[in-house]
């Protein structure tokens, strides 16, 4: 239990104080280990996805119901919320007040309200193609794999105003601080994934 | 009137009660089978009322409230999970004795029906796999690791209440299962596209999935604390090479956990999501590929079956060591060992499917990395032998329990070899061969692990030792029982009788059959042991106890704490120099020592988030196996409530001042003062009040 200053280069968490630092260590670390077993499940249902691109059935294909200009947006949205929540880290690390990283928190959780947003319509769209999950084992895969990011990022949503609704109540305290620490793990964790989706699923069908 | 009855009871009807097939159809088969399944019923609902009942009766309810169930402690939950453990232990035990009765008496016919039977072989290796090995094998790291690396409790105590919550619900839902039946006919692998609606429209199947969801969010839950402790709770001076080899077997379980049990999650939910609502993964039409789910399921359960037998590798460690006398020999080489099978554990998946039509270079690949895994796994062999090489062996009940691993697992790992090659898998496989080889693999390995463990660490719980005439029973009724059973299915493997066999009609199995029968009636007995012997060390805990809490002379640091071990484990963290820190102490003369100063401590608050997982998650569960949606909708958003709203807590520790610890500990050692210590040759007479003889400087005692 040494007491260097800057055990976390993206926290700041007051006077360095040892057992502090080893508790925080420990939340922080075992978000990331809990981020690599959720990594396994990512990693699990891209393969299944792959392996049942050939289980159409018959049915539409990626070509008819993928649209790049949609998921090319849905990129953008998330890749400059992910930005803002560095913006927002960087607030919570180096200013005293608490303007900035509630504009920054903000920011992200509309650009996260509107990725999801933008997805269903995208969903939507390829429902009136034809394209349900119940057609083919390809948009079965297809529709477990976009969805639970999708579902990710609105679980992040929820949290994000959740530690909004623990900033006015509690200010800027520690839970508060581990928790958008983590928050933010996950928030770059799923633009991660979806670079992911991005690629294999839309670049990959349409090419 | 009926359009509500559905909205409120889904599908759940009549027809699920136990009895309804007897009384609609009365035919000799269905009141035989009726009768079973309802005296099972009975006794689960018999069971909870006689519990609820004794609570009220001693008024314990605040108690079990306050002490158990919302208490943040590891030791606790370790003992909660092992108690689950146990209760589905003695059922799958008894649902495994009618399976051998039905196939001694299966010639031509017997008295099961092959439905209920199919339930009784599913429940069987679902409840002994998800409900009674990995609570029991969790409980035991819970309770024992963060003592051994000096530490006060695991990283996250919340999130273990909330995984034990989730492994309490999905033992539940198999329990009620039991009453408001059918449970799944599919096997503990439940392979598609048997277990697709279209085949399989039950309630069934559904109760499996999310049994088995439970229970697999809960290990992953557990891998995570497990890791994250490890790597950030050691005390000072544990290095890593300084832990007892528990510890490594731990981690390398936490580890396969936290890779391991995600396949398992995806392929329940893919498997759900067809059933439920209508997707094509693992269908026979529309594109769908069941070959994916045997891939996903396989990817979880072949280190799964590491997860399962590398702790019982830890313990027999612990135990050979202790009761030799003796320091572990080869700590070093079983580390690597032990890391090599974590590693080579997920390179081998595909030989559980060598017959589903890959090419024979493939099947080759994996025969040979298959094979491979025997090396370290001799390795450690050797390295228990030669830990009791020269050694001054005592003739415990763990000890019992660990030469009959010994031996047995080592011919069943013979077994695993001839299995390996895939030419002669092709002959062999879905046969009883295979059953009595894993079974093989996990009676002596796992289970005599966990009872070997359970002996080994009782002392340390609860302050007294376990009865030991009726542990030496149980243990070799154990051995015995579990030889009789099994040896006889590699002859009836080789006869070619496949498994999961409602009835057959080859005369020449019978005599196999029978003995069968025979052993599963031993094994009966071995469980009654056990039963009798707990009764009997309850009644005698004032004669047999250890409260010093060092009964075995032990050499890790969970010895060096009183029996059982106060909330906070050790009153100053202590400073380790090498390994077996606690025999260093003894044999310097620095055991039992009074600290310089005391600190106040910091420990967990209680918290209900178990209670609240448990119960959310077995109504959702439940709704969600008979279609009742507003219980799922109603449970899932409390369970989301009462997340966020934890998150609002800030009160969630509380200090113990130092005048206490400085208090407790102090009386403790006052006892050490007044206590006779004894030597080993009389650590099993009532003279021992667990204090050791300490050894004279450098010597083997």
């Amino acid at each position: 239990m040494s007491t260097q200053p800057s055990r976390h280069p993206g926290l700041n968490l007051g006077e360095p104080h040892a057992e502090a630092h080893s508790a925080n260590e420990e939340f922080v670390f075992g978000f990331w280990v809990f981020m690599m077993s959720d990594f396994i499940i990512f990693g699990l249902l891209f393969a299944t996805y792959a392996t049942m691109l050939g289980g159409q059935a018959g049915g539409p294909g990626p070509d008819e119901l993928f649209e790049l200009r949609g998921a090319f947006i849905e990129t953008m949205l998330l890749l400059v919320s992910s930005f803002t929540f560095g913006m927002a880290s960087l607030a919570l690390k180096y200013r005293e007040d608490r303007k900035w990283l509630i504009i920054w928190l903000l920011i992200s959780l509309v650009l996260g309200v509107a990725f999801i947003g933008h997805e269903l319509l995208d969903f939507h769209r390829m429902f009136d193609k034809g394209g349900v999950p119940s057609r083919s084992g390809f948009l079965s895969a297809f529709f477990a794999l976009v969805p639970l990011h999708g579902l990710h990022v609105t679980a992040a949503c929820i949290w994000l105003i959740a530690l909004l609704g623990q900033i006015a109540v509690h200010g800027l305290d520690h839970g508060v601080k581990i928790s958008l620490t983590r928050l933010a793990i996950l928030w770059h964790f799923l633009d991660i994934v979806w670079i992911g989706i991005f690629s294999l699923v839309y670049l990959g069908g349409l090419a | 009137m009926n359009h509500l009855s559905d909205l409120l009871l889904g599908r759940l009807g009549r027809d699920a009660l136990p009895f309804w097939e007897m009384l609609k159809d009365p035919t000799t088969s269905s009141i035989i089978n009726g009768i079973i399944a309802t005296g099972a019923a009975a006794m689960v609902i018999l069971g909870a009322l006689v519990v609820a009942g004794l609570l009220t009766w001693y008024g314990k309810w605040k108690i079990l409230w306050r002490d158990w169930l919302t208490s943040p402690d590891h030791k606790k939950i370790g003992i909660m999970f092992i108690i689950i453990a146990m209760v589905m232990l003695l059922r799958a035990v008894i649902e495994a004795a009618i399976m051998r009765a039905q196939q001694a008496l299966g010639l031509g016919g017997g008295f099961l029906s092959p439905e209920h039977f199919g339930q009784l072989f599913t429940t069987h290796g679902t409840i002994m796999i998800f409900f009674m090995a990995m609570p029991f094998l969790t409980g035991v790291i819970n309770h024992v690791m963060p003592l051994q690396i000096g530490a006060r409790d695991l990283s996250f105590p919340v999130m273990n209440t909330v995984s034990l919550g989730l492994t309490a619900a999905g033992a539940a839902l198999v329990m009620v299962s039991l009453v408001l039946a059918p449970f799944s006919t599919g096997g503990w692998s439940g392979y598609p596209p048997f277990t697709e609606s279209a085949v399989n429209p039950g309630a069934g199947v559904d109760y499996w999935i999310w049994a088995v969801t439970l229970s697999t969010l809960s290990s992953t839950l557990t891998g995570i604390n497990f890791a994250v402790t490890i790597y950030k709770k050691r005390t000072r001076g544990m290095n890593l090479m300084r832990m007892p080899l528990f510890c490594w077997v731990s981690l390398c379980t936490a580890i396969l956990m936290i890779f391991g049990m995600p396949p398992l999650t995806v392929a329940t939910a893919l498997l759900a999501l067809d059933r439920y609502l209508d997707f094509h993964f693992f269908t026979a039409d529309l594109g769908g590929n069941m070959m994916n789910y045997i891939n996903l399921f396989w990817a979880f359960g072949h280190p799964e079956v590491y997860i399962l037998i590398l702790p019982a590798f830890g313990i027999y460690s612990e135990i050979f060591a202790n009761f030799s006398g003796k320091q572990l020999y080869g700590y070093t080489t079983l580390v690597i060992a032990t890391m090599a099978i974590a590693v080579l554990s997920f390179t081998v998946w595909l030989h559980h499917f060598f017959t589903m039509g890959q090419s024979a270079h493939v099947n080759a690949v994996f025969g040979i990395a298959t094979m491979l895994i025997g090396i370290p796994t001799g390795v450690k062999i050797y390295d228990w032998m030669l830990t009791m090489y020269r050694g001054r062996v005592r003739f415990s009940i763990p000890m019992v329990y660990a030469l009959g691993f010994l031996m047995l697992f080592t011919l069943g790992g013979l077994s695993g070899i001839i299995l390996a090659t895939p030419s002669v898998d092709y002959q062999v496989h879905n046969s009883l061969f295979l059953v009595a080889h894993f079974h093989n693999m996990l009676i002596p390995g796992l289970l005599f692990g966990m009872l070997a463990a359970y002996n080994y660490w009782f002392p340390k719980a609860f302050g007294f030792r376990l009865e030991e005439r009726w542990g030496y029973r149980a243990a070799f009724s154990w051995i015995i029982g579990f030889m009789l059973a099994f040896f006889p299915l590699y002859a009836l493997g080789l006869l070619g009788m496949p498994r999961r066999t409602v009835t057959f009609f080859t005369p020449a199995y019978l005599p196999w059959t029978l003995a069968a029968g025979l052993g599963a009636l031993v094994i009966l007995f071995a469980v009654y042991c056990l039963i009798m012997q707990l009764w009997q060390s309850v009644r005698l805990r004032q004669e047999n106890a250890t409260p010093i809490g060092d009964p075995w002379d032990g050499r890790s640091l969970e010895w060096a704490t009183p029996a059982p071990p106060p909330e906070y484990n050790f009153p100053v963290l202590p400073e380790v120099y090498s390994h077996d820190p606690f025999t260093e102490q003894k044999s310097g003369g620095r055991a039992y020592q009074r600290p310089e100063r005391y600190a106040d401590i910091t420990m967990p608050a209680n918290t209900a988030m178990g209670v609240i997982t448990a119960v959310t998650g077995f109504l959702m569960a439940f709704g969600l196996t008979w279609y009742m949606w507003w219980l799922v909708i109603a449970s899932g958003a409390v369970a989301l409530i009462a997340v966020i709203a934890r998150g609002y807590a800030r009160n969630t520790t509380r200090v113990i001042p130092a005048a206490e610890v400085q208090r407790t500990h102090e009386r403790w050692l006052d006892d050490v003062a007044r206590t006779t210590p004894v030597t080993r040759d009389h650590e099993h007479t009532r003279a021992n009040r667990g204090l050791a003889v300490p050894p004279e400087q450098g010597a083997i005692q």
